[in-house]
């Protein structure tokens, strides 16, 4: 009985707001594009913010990342004529790491060159990556053919390749190709394994994947190339030597990895005159990119609260305009016998109806744009059940907030002035 | 309560006690009720007349429970309403009583069947009950084939007929009437007032506003009033006052 009281009042709610079509689509406006926006606004966002904290995260929550750089006073001297710059981790570094903290867990150094590389007919130059077993550990990759590097291969400084999805396919390797031998600037590698390749770039954090086709044991990387490396520029051959552009370590606690990344660096500080490295944490950057996205949540809903403000004001005003109109009806009705509350009450359902409606066709234009986003540019959205049932919610509040001024007056008009309205 | 009330009283349905309504009007005070004693027994057709600013649209609004005495007692079916307040007075006027205007009073928007099932929705009546109903009374008015139609598309005595089916839907106890001919031609008026007297023959206590004394005339009972006071009584007297 409750209930059908309820919908039969929302029926009469509708039927009164039909009568008006126009109007009551017009004030709707507000509300459809305030929550229209604020959706559409949200689910771009959060899928912006999903993809950074995706790339993140890929980079491992647990781990740290050692890179090797130039330091600004080498850049310079370096353009000078066959001059050599020194930089970055040597092996003695990684060695350090390893033994000097306890929370550590395992480690992987990395080596990163360049190399000319013969598939059978195919050549290209290949990006090679001189690592351990344990790389494949702290980043964790899906084999896709083959297996990935053994410890055997490094003790035996066993000639073996792996290469990434991305990679394989651009020398045109398939899972055939396995068993088969590639030549790396001159010396041949057997290829053992293809991994797929995930995208994993954060901030100034680049993590060997997508670009890199090639992986190698780091012993063997060390033992045919060296460290002693040529880039061809435009000023001549630029040489450098690094013994290793990365360190990755994984520790085993979470909580303990921004302690352990300032252990690192304050080490490494003693053992290098010039700041040639740089310590990263992806969890920091984490962090940093969930407060950044908290603000960016925190603009977007001042953004969204000030045009459903708009909107729920210019329902305000129309309902405001709807009670001088019906002065006359409301006399009636409480000349017949309704109480202040019940007036309330049918003006509220209206409110709140109109602004419900606005909102559900809102919803609807603000589910369509980020769907026509990704399909025209690619940009990753994300349409969240929050993002849906809290603008909903909203533009109802809206509805009672606005609607609730209009209909205490109207609840106030006096019935004997009221019905000699004209 | 209705029951009680009726067993209670000596078949007065309306009685007024030193009854002042007193309106502030910028600086001066405006006694549009000076002090009005005065009762109307159950079943009787009573007309008020009397000049404007006499106080007789006052003591409509008092008597039908949209306004209230400054002081004295107003007793409504035995029970004082003069200090009641404004959801009490709302269900009186929904319970006990119905109301007839000049300008009819119809909801534009709504059918002929709507506007006579307003005071069933307030009532809490279910939809299917009070629309039955509804048509029922339109039936008894002669507005049976008209129940679909919208005020505007109907003449103004049939207008008034609709608004008369409303006034009885809840069953009221008495039945306001204010200048119901007002805006009706002759035979019009005749016919509206024609069906408000078969009512009181039914039984219904029916109050009349009006300044034709032609319409007066057909009243049992006439109150004349000026300045806020009863100025004289005319035609049957109850041997209880």
């Amino acid at each position: 009985m409750r209930q059908t009281r309820i919908t039969r009042n929302i029926w009469l709610g509708i039927e009164n707001l039909l009568l008006h079509k126009l109007r009551s689509f017009l004030t709707m406006l507000g509300v459809v594009f305030g929550v229209g926006s604020v959706v559409a606004m949200l689910s771009v966002g959060e899928g912006a913010s999903k993809e950074a904290l995706e790339q993140i995260r890929k980079l491992g929550s647990n781990n740290i990342i050692i890179s090797s750089v130039k330091s600004a006073e080498e850049e310079q001297t370096s353009t000078q004529h066959s001059h050599m710059s020194i930089y970055g981790l040597t092996y003695e570094d990684h060695h350090r790491i390893t033994e000097s903290f306890h929370d550590i867990q395992q480690t992987a150094p990395v080596k990163l060159m360049r190399k000319d590389s013969r598939l059978h007919e195919r050549a290209m130059e290949l990006r090679v990556v001189g690592t351990t077993p344990e790389w494949f550990k702290l980043v964790p990759r899906e084999v896709i053919a083959g297996r990935v590097l053994l410890p055997s291969d490094e003790v035996k400084q066993a000639p073996v390749a792996l290469l990434t999805e991305f990679g394989a396919r651009k020398i045109l390797a398939t899972e055939h190709t396995i068993g088969q031998t590639i030549s790396i600037g001159g010396d041949q590698f057997e290829i053992v394994g293809i991994v797929k390749s995930e995208s994993g770039q954060a901030g100034n954090i680049q993590i060997p994947d997508q670009q890199v086709d090639v992986y190698i044991p780091i012993e063997v990387a060390r033992l045919y190339f060296g460290d002693i490396f040529t880039k061809r520029t435009s000023g001549g051959d630029e040489r450098e030597m690094v013994e290793l552009h990365q360190v990755i370590v994984q520790v085993d606690d979470p909580k303990k990895v921004e302690s352990v990344a300032a252990g690192i660096d304050r080490m490494l500080e003693q053992f290098h005159k010039k700041k040639d490295y740089v310590v990263s944490v992806p969890l920091a950057l984490l962090k940093q990119a969930e407060a950044t996205k908290r603000t960016f949540n925190i603009v977007l809903g001042s953004i969204a609260g000030i045009s459903l403000l708009v909107g729920g004001i210019g329902i305000m005003n129309i309902m405001l305009a709807s009670v001088t109109e019906r002065t006359r009806e409301i006399g009636i009705r409480r000349a017949i016998g309704a109480k202040r509350k019940q007036i309330i009450y049918q003006f509220l359902i209206e409110t709140v109806v109109l602004s419900t409606m606005g909102g559900i066709i809102g919803l609807g234009i603000g589910v369509l744009i980020p769907l026509l986003i990704t399909y025209f540019s690619g940009m990753i959205t994300v349409i969240t059940l929050q993002g849906i049932l809290l603008p909903l919610l909203i533009s109802m509040t809206i509805g009672i907030l606005f609607g609730l001024y209009p209909a205490v007056r109207a609840a106030n008009v006096d019935p004997i002035v009221a019905l000699r309205h004209e | 309560m209705s029951e009680k009330a009726l067993s209670n009283n000596h078949g007065e349905i309306v009685r007024l006690e030193n009854a002042q309504k007193i309106y502030q009007m910028g600086t001066e005070q405006v006694r549009a009720l000076a002090g009005v004693n005065v009762s109307f027994n159950k079943g009787s057709f009573w007309a008020i007349m009397g000049p404007s600013g006499s106080g007789k649209s006052t003591m409509m609004n008092i008597l039908g429970c949209l306004d209230r005495l400054t002081s004295g007692s107003y007793f409504l079916d035995g029970q004082d309403v003069s200090q009641l307040d404004d959801d009490s007075l709302s269900d009186f006027r929904l319970r006990y009583l119905g109301f007839i205007f000049q300008s009819f009073n119809l909801i534009p928007q709504l059918t002929v069947q709507r506007n006579i099932e307003l005071p069933l929705y307030y009532l809490g009546w279910d939809a299917s009950q009070s629309a039955a109903h509804a048509k029922e009374l339109a039936g008894q008015v002669g507005l049976g084939d008209r129940v679909g139609h919208r005020p505007t598309e109907l003449s103004g005595g049939q207008m008034q007929r609709v608004a008369i089916a409303r006034a009885l839907a809840n069953d009221p106890h008495v039945i306001f009437a204010d200048e119901p001919t007002g805006n009706l031609d002759s035979t019009t008026g005749e016919q509206i007032l024609e069906l408000l007297i078969n009512l009181n023959k039914l039984g219904k206590t029916i109050i009349i506003v009006t300044h034709e004394p032609a319409i007066a005339e057909r009243a049992q009972n006439r109150l004349y009033m000026i300045d806020g006071k009863i100025d004289r009584i005319e035609g049957v007297r109850d041997e209880t006052n």
